[in-house]
């Protein structure tokens, strides 16, 4: 125990930002060059993941719990995204026989 | 210390590996490396109730459901069709260019403190759930509508309509 808390006592909180930063803007790359929609859904939990992470490391920086449960709600709200949003995501299968975002470009305007 | 770039190398490489894969079951595996790699994390912040929140909920639960999902919906007779060259090197100069903004702003401000864990109790699920029971007690509770809402929801769109219903 006192090895792995003495792991991370040398590392700057700006390495947790740039470490968080990248895997939050891969998600967004994901989001626009994908066209299937399971990975686009994909992309948005990889997004959801690098806040929760940024948000513990501030948690551990500043001393205060309150960051880990925020931590918590989050991760409680992307459990009902994703059930509610892979339903959605069904439902245009069972409709279109699709889960390319094209077919669904009706919605642009 | 040295632990910690180890990881964080793998958890941009595993991610970067998620949106490239042409198979989505591919995808959805690297993304269960990548949630791994986040768990150690966890664990190296000593943060050890959100380490095994994130392994149980996380890759034991929500990617179960995508992978079901994938498999449900039979996608491997037809390949995803890709798009134009055009607009994946737009995206990733968008990107790109929000990993620009943020890193020139944080260059801003200079060397930054080292994360040092003062009190090795923080994470533990004893420290946690007090706050959580004490101070969150009303958040707590809505989240249980809101999963409760969003399980009917996901109940009443996934199943068939039916002539009667409508």
């Amino acid at each position: 125990m006192e090895t792995i808390t003495q792991n991370i006592q040398a590392i700057p909180l700006n390495h947790y930002i740039i470490l968080c930063a990248i895997i939050f803007s891969i998600g967004v790359i994901g989001v626009l060059i994908r066209r299937n929609a399971i990975v686009i859904f994909m992309s948005v939990e990889l997004m959801l993941n690098a806040v929760n992470l940024l948000l513990a490391a501030f948690s551990v920086y500043r001393g205060d719990a309150t960051g880990q449960v925020f931590v918590f709600f989050i991760m409680a709200l992307a459990a009902a995204e994703v059930a509610v949003g892979l339903a959605i995501i069904v439902m245009i299968y069972r409709n279109t026989n699709s889960i390319d975002i094209n077919v669904l470009n009706r919605l642009k305007w | 210390m040295s632990t910690f770039y180890f990881i964080a190398f793998l958890s941009v490489f595993f991610s970067i590996l998620v949106i490239t894969a042409k198979n989505p079951v591919h995808s959805i595996l690297y993304l269960v490396l990548t949630f791994f790699t986040f768990t150690i994390h966890y664990i190296l912040m000593n943060a050890q109730f959100l380490a095994i929140v994130n392994f149980i909920v996380y890759m034991g639960a929500i990617l179960v459901l995508f992978l079901y999902t994938l498999m449900l919906i039979n996608l491997n007779k037809e390949s995803e069709p890709r798009k134009s060259n055009l607009v994946k090197f737009a995206g990733v100069i968008g990107g790109g260019c929000f990993l620009v903004t943020i890193v020139a702003a944080l260059k801003a401000f200079g060397v930054s403190k080292q994360v040092v864990l003062a009190d090795p109790n923080l994470g533990l699920v004893k420290n946690l759930g007090k706050i959580l029971f004490n101070e969150y007690l009303l958040p707590f509770e809505v989240s249980s509508i809101l999963l409760l809402s969003a399980m009917v929801g996901a109940v009443l769109l996934a199943t068939k309509e039916t002539k009667t219903a409508s």
